[in-house]
């Protein structure tokens, strides 16, 4: 729902999706001299998958990082579950976090914990009385949920791209979050493992009715992820529409990001 | 907006100041005044509740128990060394029997806590500056802070106050194993029985020379820790970034442990005159 997107193919009008989790008005953020976004306005509902597509260095990351406070914007207003987060103190802020999780693109797992270690952390941060066999629990569900349960003793440096990126997820579900953000999940995958994280993402949204936005330049996950694809061009958000009506647009720039 | 949102690492880290258009002058005050900042959130922080215990003792083990080794060994070759040394020069003036006072003053007012704390800066604060900086570059403070965890508090309060309470404890096992290393040195070309050696370091030494010698100990360790920190959290990204941390870490603590003993020597003398 970009009102300054100059090539707008058409809104989205699948399955009404009332509450709104995310609204970005008239956001702009810029490095120096380097303006990253310019006037973004946004609205994501509850239980969409949004697939932001751009080429590198057009804000896309920036803008994920927007939403889970990691950078402030330099105008705008942005709303989490109707709460401006420029408004929150530090406790609010917090609160709102627990909500929200990120996938890194890197997947940032903790190199000096084990993978058993990396599913605790957040989970004895959040829920510091949680019990030893609910902890338990939880770890191994997580794990199951990512196929990962045989590794649960081992060092995130013996794990492979694939299975640090499902590592990396599970961590970020533990909590069951409303709001996941995805930064890259494919990036540097071969095409299968690629498919399976894609598929592993939609799972999730599937089971926890998690609202997703996934930032890929690998067209594969946003076709068989998104519900809408928004395409930034230099900060702006340049189209908007669902995959199928993106693929046919008669715009070059648009197209070519499908061919 | 709340603190947590302007405490992002790299973003506002002092090495990314464009070096083309300030000087060197500029860049050394952008430093200090960063260090400050960093230094006054420091003990923001500290004080806040709710209180790392368990990242502390962890901390405290590495930094350290992992610090022994290395520590006791030069202590003691320090001693030995500085016996064997010191040993003709005063035989020459007949007075070989004030070698343990000298070599107990030399080594516990001045030389166990300088070696030891550049000792420690070389192995803790390069450790330190290259794990925060690695930390950084791979977006793993990013996901600590995701994660709802203050990562300053986490993994800087933490860090700090384990240097600083954990060096002056390594100073006097290395002091004590300097000593020993000078017993050893003694009884090389004579014998000296380990009663009268120890009786006569602690006949030669004053209260003086002990306490103002602690205390700067816990300033060193303070200085190792915080300027450790300080680079790893601020490095630029890339690989370079967390090698450029690691060193400028070791070279900046360094010189830090001399300045903090140099401004020791001086409080301590204006208070023996």
């Amino acid at each position: 729902m970009t009102e300054n997107a100059p090539y707008i193919i058409d809104k989205q009008d699948n399955k009404e999706k009332s509450l709104v989790v995310v609204e970005m008005k008239h956001i702009s953020k810029s490095f120096d001299n380097n303006q990253v976004l310019v006037d973004i306005n946004l609205v994501i509902n509850k239980g969409e998958n949004i697939v932001i597509l751009g080429k590198s260095g057009t804000g896309k990351s920036v803008l994920i990082k927007l939403i889970v406070g990691l950078l402030e914007p330099d105008e705008g207003t942005l709303a989490l579950f109707g709460q401006d987060i420029n408004e929150l103190k530090e406790k609010e802020l917090i609160e709102i976090r627990k909500k929200i999780g990120f996938l890194f693109q890197s997947s940032a797992l903790y190199d000096s914990m084990t993978v058993r270690e990396n599913l605790e952390f957040p989970l004895r941060r959040q829920l510091r009385t949680l019990p030893k066999e609910e902890l338990n629990v939880m770890i191994n569900e997580a794990l199951q949920n990512v196929g990962l349960e045989d590794a649960i003793d081992k060092m995130p440096s013996e794990l492979s791209g694939g299975m640090c990126k499902r590592l990396g997820l599970a961590r970020t579900l533990i909590l069951k979050p409303e709001i996941m953000l995805y930064d890259e999940p494919t990036t540097g995958l071969d095409p299968i493992t690629s498919k399976e994280i894609s598929h592993l993402i939609l799972d999730v949204q599937n089971k926890y009715n998690t609202t997703s936005i996934i930032i890929t330049h690998d067209i594969k996950c946003a076709s068989l992820t998104a519900d809408r694809i928004i395409l930034l061009k230099d900060g702006i958000c340049a189209a908007e529409g669902s995959y199928k009506q993106l693929e046919s647009s008669p715009d070059k720039w648009v197209h070519s990001f499908f061919e | 907006m709340t603190e947590n949102k302007i405490n992002i690492p790299s973003e506002n880290a002092p090495n990314d100041f464009n070096k083309g258009t300030t000087s060197l002058f500029q860049r050394f005050f952008i430093e200090i005044s960063s260090l400050t900042l960093f230094t006054l959130r420091f003990f923001k922080e500290a004080i806040k509740p709710p209180y790392e215990f368990n990242e502390i003792l962890k901390q405290s083990f590495l930094i350290g128990y992992k610090s022994l080794p290395l520590v006791g060994i030069t202590g003691f070759i320090i001693g030995l060394v500085l016996t064997i040394q010191s040993r003709p020069t005063l035989a020459k003036f007949g007075a070989e029997s004030w070698l343990p006072a000298m070599v107990a003053v030399s080594i516990i007012r001045e030389i166990g806590p300088a070696i030891t704390a550049l000792i420690f800066a070389g192995k803790v604060g390069s450790g330190i500056g290259a794990e925060l900086a690695s930390m950084n570059v791979t977006e793993q403070i990013n996901a600590m802070q995701v994660s709802c965890t203050n990562p300053f508090k986490y993994l800087v309060v933490t860090r700090v106050l384990s240097a600083t309470f954990m060096l002056p404890i390594l100073v006097v096992i290395a002091d004590a194993v300097g000593l020993f290393g000078s017993f050893i040195a003694v009884n090389i070309k004579g014998n000296v029985s380990f009663y009268l050696f120890f009786s006569q370091i602690f006949q030669g030494l004053d209260y003086s020379d002990v306490i103002p010698a602690f205390i700067k100990t816990f300033f060193f360790g303070f200085a190792v820790g915080i300027i450790g920190c300080y680079k790893g959290y601020n490095s630029n990204k890339g690989t370079e970034g967390v090698g450029k941390a690691a060193n400028s870490a070791v070279v900046f603590a360094s010189l830090m442990v001399f300045i903090i003993d140099m401004i020791a020597v001086q409080i301590t003398s204006l208070f023996q005159n």
